[in-house]
């Protein structure tokens, strides 16, 4: 019995690190992998060691998703890299990140869920927003709609540790159900309230001991001493859960009606 | 007759020359009599880190202006600039990573000479190619490389008077400590803790490089402490020495933090102690023979290093008057040990701790938590509650100040099947991961405040009673000045470098540097005039009032 099970782990193992497409579930498993073991010598960038940087999938040696999860289970002893404590599947969820870090240019396929969801229409997914899923009261999308959550113009578009493909089709399905659970930092709103009594809200940029530095709802970039602010902080998410509102498939269409928006070209 | 009055003038010139120059040791002995000048890496042979400069007061300090910048070549990696500089009749002399020598003006920051020392590509180090700086003698600066080797240079020219192998680079010994002279000796010991090393404290001959005498911090056979290591782990047992000590000259003792153990994170092929790992020794300073030693982590697991500065300090215990040690271990734990017995008096937390929850009379810790296969969490994490960077102790407040980290625990795991150890290669156990994200260096910082947060700490060292905190939102890797018009100086990740004042921890004055504060901030004066100098990111920064 032991032996079947291990022989299992084994090649699911090997088919995750084989398949060099992964699921959103993976990357995000292997970020938090990545921030808890490797971040500190390879930097949050992954490119703080000279020779190798993640984000161009520049590496010394390794030439495969093989070699890459062999190195982070053994080490680099004469390089300086410790070994670590991590399973070939729990390696194999941090070459899925690495593998993200390179942005959109990496294909991302595959699902690991035993009841995928059903194909969106995006048409009728933007009726849904636009109608009785009552999103634009809050968020706004191309001009249009409230100001109180983020814009939703762009919210699809590429960048920087931006996913695409499924990835994104999973993470925005996630928010629409369980809106407050883990929000990816860039979707994480703060608010600010000023001593004169402004209040504004936005996404976190950075922040020390004497300031923060936010992108608030209109896009702007604005910088506050926290002398000046009567409080600041994260707010959870006042967006309800779509999980009894909307069918699978109604779901699926405002998913897919999301994933086109990418910022200009849809004004 | 002529020629004969100008060979006369020659000599006297160079006589009275060479005197001006020259660093005796009794004016190491008597550093802080000379505050103007900042002696060795400490300030003192106590290591305070405590100026008697006044000149910058709580009053004016919020008129400190940049003065100049010495920038260094580009660091790569975890490559920081760590050293502390020397200042010497207005000549500052400092390293930059990884063994550039550099004499200059403290006035103005314009160069005199540097010398540059091109390590062998055979040197390894665990976490960057750093130095924390020189010390002088006579005419002589004396620097550590990562390859291994200790080098006299003239102060005057930077020419090199000898250069000399103190241990194998290809084996994992680099010397990255600022040496510590005393009488006539240079006294260094080498890192290379993650590669099985076998550690020393070695003394040199100031004029010659010759070896005088040497202290095994890994006793071999017939050294007491031998029976502490099982087998022939004691071959490659660690021990390093990577932070410069202190010296007692009434006692003639020099004092000296131990490093980690090897393997760091699996202690299965080292049953025992394993002594002097994780300890503090005091040792002859004329034979290098063990005088005492107090192991603060017996047996570490933890990467609990004790590579901090021994602060000593006389002062009254329990009604006595009495010859004191004060330490911040790593491990999250502070300590008053009597320096002249090495009796240990008080131990109490100074930051969140789980793996002990206790000690016997004779200053053993109860430890309650090991590595396991399954993974422990443990507190402090595995960069410690606090580490090399400097404390400082100010005999005007009688307050003990610690650069602190207040983070998430660390989950230690481990591999029954033990570790392998090959020759100059990492030798260190499985990385211990963390729950949360590693507090590392970033260009932004979205984490909640708390989940992790950096500070200086000011602690009663009659009680070891936290008086106050200055919480920072990351962490913390530079050291902290005093200085005698109650200021402290200090900085962390974030880039600020600060001024508190050392009563209550009230923030005085702040100056974005932009970079991570990465050493101890020290002062000096010339022509009258006080400088405070901080190394952060890739410069030197020296300020000085507005005038």
């Amino acid at each position: 019995m032991w032996k079947f099970l291990i022989s299992v782990i084994a090649l699911t193992a090997a088919a995750l690190a084989q398949q060099h497409s992964y699921t959103a579930a993976d990357i995000e498993a292997g970020a938090r992998l990545y921030a808890s073991a490797c971040g500190s010598c390879h930097g949050a960038g992954g490119d703080n060691i000279p020779g190798v940087n993640f984000a161009k999938a520049l590496f010394k040696t390794a030439k495969s998703d093989e070699d890459l999860n062999r190195i982070i289970r053994n080490g680099v002893p004469q390089g300086g890299m410790p070994p670590s404590s991590f399973s070939e599947m729990q390696a194999a969820t941090i070459v899925a990140y690495l593998r993200s870090m390179t942005g959109p240019a990496v294909a991302v396929g595959g699902s690991d869920r035993a009841n995928p969801s059903p194909a969106g229409d995006a048409e009728r997914g933007r009726a849904i927003v636009e109608g009785k899923g009552n999103c634009l009261s809050c968020h706004r999308i191309s001009g249009k709609g409230g100001q109180s959550a983020p814009d939703l113009t762009a919210v699809a578009a590429p960048g920087r540790g931006r996913p695409q493909g499924r990835v994104l089709m999973e993470r925005l399905e996630r928010a629409l159900l369980e809106p407050s659970a883990e929000i990816p930092v860039e979707f994480r709103s703060y608010r600010v309230v000023t001593r004169d009594g402004r209040t504004i809200t936005g996404r976190l940029l950075n922040q020390d001991t004497f300031t923060v530095q936010l992108r608030d709802s209109n896009e702007r970039l604005a910088s506050f001493s926290k002398s000046d602010l009567r409080e600041f902080g994260f707010v959870s998410s006042p967006m309800p859960s779509y999980r009894d509102k909307l069918t699978a498939q109604e779901l699926a269409d405002v998913v897919s009606y999301l994933a086109t928006l990418k910022g200009q070209a849809n004004r | 007759m002529i020629a004969r009055i100008l060979s006369i003038a020659a000599i006297l010139f160079s006589t009275a020359g060479g005197l001006y120059a020259q660093v005796s040791y009794e004016r190491l002995l008597r550093a802080q009599q000379e505050p103007q000048n900042w002696l060795t890496y400490s300030g003192s042979y106590s290591s305070h880190r405590h100026s008697s400069l006044t000149q910058i007061t709580r009053d004016n300090v919020r008129n400190l202006e940049l003065q100049w910048v010495l920038q260094v070549r580009s660091l790569t990696g975890s490559d920081k600039f760590e050293a502390t500089p020397l200042v010497v009749d207005g000549v500052m002399y400092t390293v930059r990573p990884p063994n550039e020598v550099v004499a200059l003006d403290a006035v103005t920051g314009r160069i005199f000479w540097t010398y540059t020392h091109t390590p062998s590509n055979q040197a390894r180090v665990c976490c960057g190619r750093v130095n924390r700086g020189l010390a002088i003698l006579g005419n002589s600066l004396f620097m550590g490389t990562i390859d291994g080797r200790l080098l006299a240079l003239s102060a005057s020219t930077g020419e090199v008077l000898w250069n000399v192998q103190v241990a194998k680079p290809e084996s994992g010994y680099a010397l990255t400590l600022a040496p510590l002279v005393i009488k006539d000796k240079v006294i260094v010991g080498p890192a290379g803790g993650e590669y099985g090393i076998r550690g020393f404290i070695a003394a040199y001959d100031a004029q010659t490089g010759k070896e005088v005498w040497r202290f095994n911090t890994i006793p071999g056979p017939g050294e007491p402490g031998h029976e502490t290591w099982g087998g022939d782990s004691w071959t490659r047992g660690g021990g390093s020495i990577w932070t410069t000590g202190s010296y007692d000259p009434e006692l003639n003792l020099t004092y000296w933090g131990v490093g980690n153990p090897a393997p760091d994170w699996n202690g299965d092929s080292r049953p025992g102690d394993n002594l002097y790992t994780e300890s503090v020794v005091a040792l002859d300073a004329d034979t290098g023979k063990l005088k005492w030693h107090y192991q603060f982590t017996p047996h570490d697991e933890f990467d609990y290093d004790s590579t901090q500065v021994p602060v000593l300090v006389d002062m009254p215990w329990q009604g006595k008057p009495r010859k004191l040690m004060l330490w911040a271990n790593r491990n999250g734990f502070w300590y008053v040990l009597d320096r002249q017995t090495g009796q240990f008096l008080q131990a109490k937390p100074f930051a969140k701790v789980n793996w002990a929850d206790g000690f016997d009379e004779k200053g053993r810790p109860n430890k309650v938590l090991n590595p396991t296969a399954e993974g422990a969490l443990v507190y402090p994490n595995n960069q410690g509650a606090t580490n090399w960077y400097s404390p400082s102790y100010s005999p005007r407040t009688g307050f003990f100040y610690i650069p602190t980290w207040h983070d998430a625990g660390s989950v230690y795991t481990k591999d029954p099947k033990g570790v392998p150890y090959t020759e100059g290669q990492q030798y260190t156990g499985l990385f211990p991961t963390m729950p949360v994200p590693a507090l590392v260096p970033r260009p932004t910082n979205d984490r909640l405040p708390q989940e992790a947060a950096g500070a200086v700490q000011a602690l009663d060292a009659r009680t070891g009673e936290r008086k106050w905190e200055f919480r920072m939102s990351d962490v913390i890797d530079g050291g902290v000045l005093t200085t005698a018009s109650d200021l402290v100086f200090s900085g962390g990740r974030e880039g600020y470098f600060l001024a508190l004042d050392a009563r209550n921890g009230e923030m005085l004055w702040k100056s974005m540097v932009g970079g991570q504060i990465s050493n101890g901030p020290m002062t000096y004066a010339v022509g009258g005039r006080q400088y405070v100098a901080v190394a952060a990111g890739n410069g030197l920064f020296v300020y000085a009032l507005r005038q």
